[in-house]
């Protein structure tokens, strides 16, 4: 078979008109739709994993920050219990301390008055004393200040005793 | 009702099939073999002749043909409009005129002309001969070849092809105007698209300028694949193996790339550098025969010889049925073909798509040599 022989110049001719002409019609009514709208489809697809890949994240800093607040929440509530606490425990330590004082001056005061009644009393009683001293002193000298002797006697024991006392 | 239709014409198909094959192996079952017994393929050459038949185009679309019990050789199809540019202009019959006659004994008579139909190839008789003469090589003397723009059977492959494409991808573009998502027929179309865009073109002539050259290589590769797959049909198209076909398909491959060459590309090609400048004109002649003849040839003939050879070759085996007749009886002879046709044909319908898909991916490998821009430069 011979191959130039063969070749069949009015053949191609009417392959190269056709092909061209299939060619352009192709081109304008089937591959530039098609491939657009793949392209279109394929850009859409793309955008949308990317916005659930960013929703996904999204969804991870919420509950980052989620997780956080509870965290603060928690610490803040700590911190006041312990304020409360501490606030609690001065409160009674306080009291305690004022309830001491309060009972100390009270007892200040109880053994001030007692003090005090008792120099009462004992000022009662060393009037009665002076006074019972007196009487007695007066009687004895009635009785005692007939000699001179016993008089002086009697004045210079009553200075020891004084000087004494 | 889809179903329905498409069993339908499967069956028409399969019919189509069967009634072809038992015409020609009735015409085998016959044993007298003269010369002339009504086409029948008897002998080697009788075969080899039958095989260059199918390989050559046909100004007939016959889809099958038979003997009656007369002896008179019955075809059955359609002719084809011939259309001739002779030394007297445009000539134009149909084909029917020629009687099937192939070895020119059948003259047809226009604008005093006379034309005479010769292994596939229309002739014009000489003004003065009335009946073609031939050489001792069968090469006619008193005749020469017209300008032949006829619509042959593989004219009529080209167009169906082209309808096939074009109905299928409009359909196509327009569904994707109402979803995203094809279906039916779509959504076989779409990942082959997708195929051609993603595997063929990208990486080969590259993200920035691929976009260009998509409608070319999606039309070629639809194309030869097509027509591929139509000659494996029972309809004996042989388009693809014609060798004006391939010609014109690789010189289109030749024009993209030649006029869509980069600056770096024509630099490259011409005045090469980093070369020693006494090398580079030859590197320049050794280029440009590579860029201009070697490449585009190197395209066409390779899908040519594929898809010839592929034809060939199935048709050969399939004649072992009459070849082997006498060793192994009827029985055996065909059934021994029968089995390697089968497996050829399936490796033929491999080669049907690997074909388009070189074609289509050295010319997107050849127009990215010619787009690529060099950026250290």
């Amino acid at each position: 078979m011979d191959i130039f022989n063969d070749f069949s110049i009015g053949l191609f001719a009417l392959q190269l008109v056709i092909l061209i002409v299939l060619l352009i019609l192709l081109a304008k009514f089937a591959w530039k739709p098609i491939l657009n709208s793949l392209e279109e489809r394929e850009s859409g697809i793309e955008s949308a994993l990317s916005e659930a890949e960013n929703a996904r994240k999204e969804m991870q800093n919420l509950q980052a920050d989620n997780a956080k607040l509870i965290k603060e929440a928690r610490e803040e509530r700590d911190a006041m219990m312990k304020e409360a606490r501490a606030i609690q425990d001065k409160m009674i330590a306080d009291a305690k301390e004022d309830a001491k004082e309060v009972t100390a001056s009270l007892i200040a005061k109880a053994q001030a008055s007692i003090q005090q009644e008792k120099q009462a009393a004992l000022a009662e009683i060393k009037k009665n004393v002076a006074e019972l001293s007196i009487g007695i002193a007066e009687s004895v000298i009635k009785k005692e200040l007939s000699n001179k002797k016993d008089q002086l006697d009697l004045v210079e024991g009553i200075l020891k005793d004084v000087t004494l006392n | 009702m889809k179903i329905a239709q498409k069993s339908i014409k499967f069956l028409a198909l399969a019919l189509l099939v069967l009634i072809s094959a038992t015409s020609f192996a009735s015409s085998t079952d016959k044993k007298h073999d003269t010369q002339n017994d009504g086409g029948r393929v008897n002998s080697k050459e009788e075969i080899s002749d039958y095989i260059k038949h199918h390989l050559a185009d046909s100004h007939d679309f016959t889809l099958f043909s038979y003997s009656n019990d007369a002896g008179e050789r019955k075809h059955f199809g359609f002719s084809l409009p011939v259309i001739l540019w002779s030394s007297k202009g445009l000539v134009a019959f149909m084909s029917s005129e020629f009687h099937h006659n192939d070895d020119g004994h059948v003259l047809v008579d226009r604008k005093g002309l006379k034309f005479a139909k010769i292994h596939s190839k229309i002739f014009e008789l000489d003004a003065n001969a009335s009946t073609v003469s031939f050489d001792e090589t069968h090469h006619a003397t008193n005749a020469h070849k017209v300008l032949d723009f006829s619509i042959t059977k593989s004219v009529v492959g080209i167009l169906i092809a082209g309808f096939l494409i074009f109905f299928g991808f409009t359909k196509l573009a327009k569904q994707y105007k109402t979803r995203d998502i094809p279906k039916g027929f779509g959504r076989v179309l779409e990942p082959l698209v997708l195929y051609v865009r993603d595997e063929i073109a990208k990486p080969n002539i590259g993200e920035k300028k691929y976009r260009k050259f998509m409608p070319y290589l999606l039309t070629v590769f639809f194309f030869i694949w097509i027509l591929n797959l139509m000659g494996l049909t029972p309809l004996g198209f042989n388009v693809t193996g014609q060798i004006a076909v391939t010609v014109c398909l690789a010189l289109i491959t030749l024009v993209v790339y030649i006029t869509n060459g980069s600056k770096d590309f024509w630099a490259h090609t011409l005045w090469m550098p980093g070369v020693p400048k006494l090398l580079r004109p030859i590197l320049a002649v050794l280029e440009l025969a590579g860029f201009l003849l070697i490449k585009p040839f190197s395209l066409l003939v390779r899908l040519f010889a594929n898809i010839t050879a592929g034809h060939s070759v199935v048709m050969g085996i399939a004649a072992l049925m009459i070849l082997l007749k006498s060793q192994f009886g009827t029985v055996g002879a065909t059934g021994i073909s029968f089995f390697l046709t089968l497996f050829l044909t399936v490796i033929e319908l491999l080669v049907a798509f690997l074909q388009a898909f070189i074609f289509t991916m050295l010319s997107a490998l050849f127009i990215g040599m010619a787009v690529e821009e060099h950026e250290h430069h």
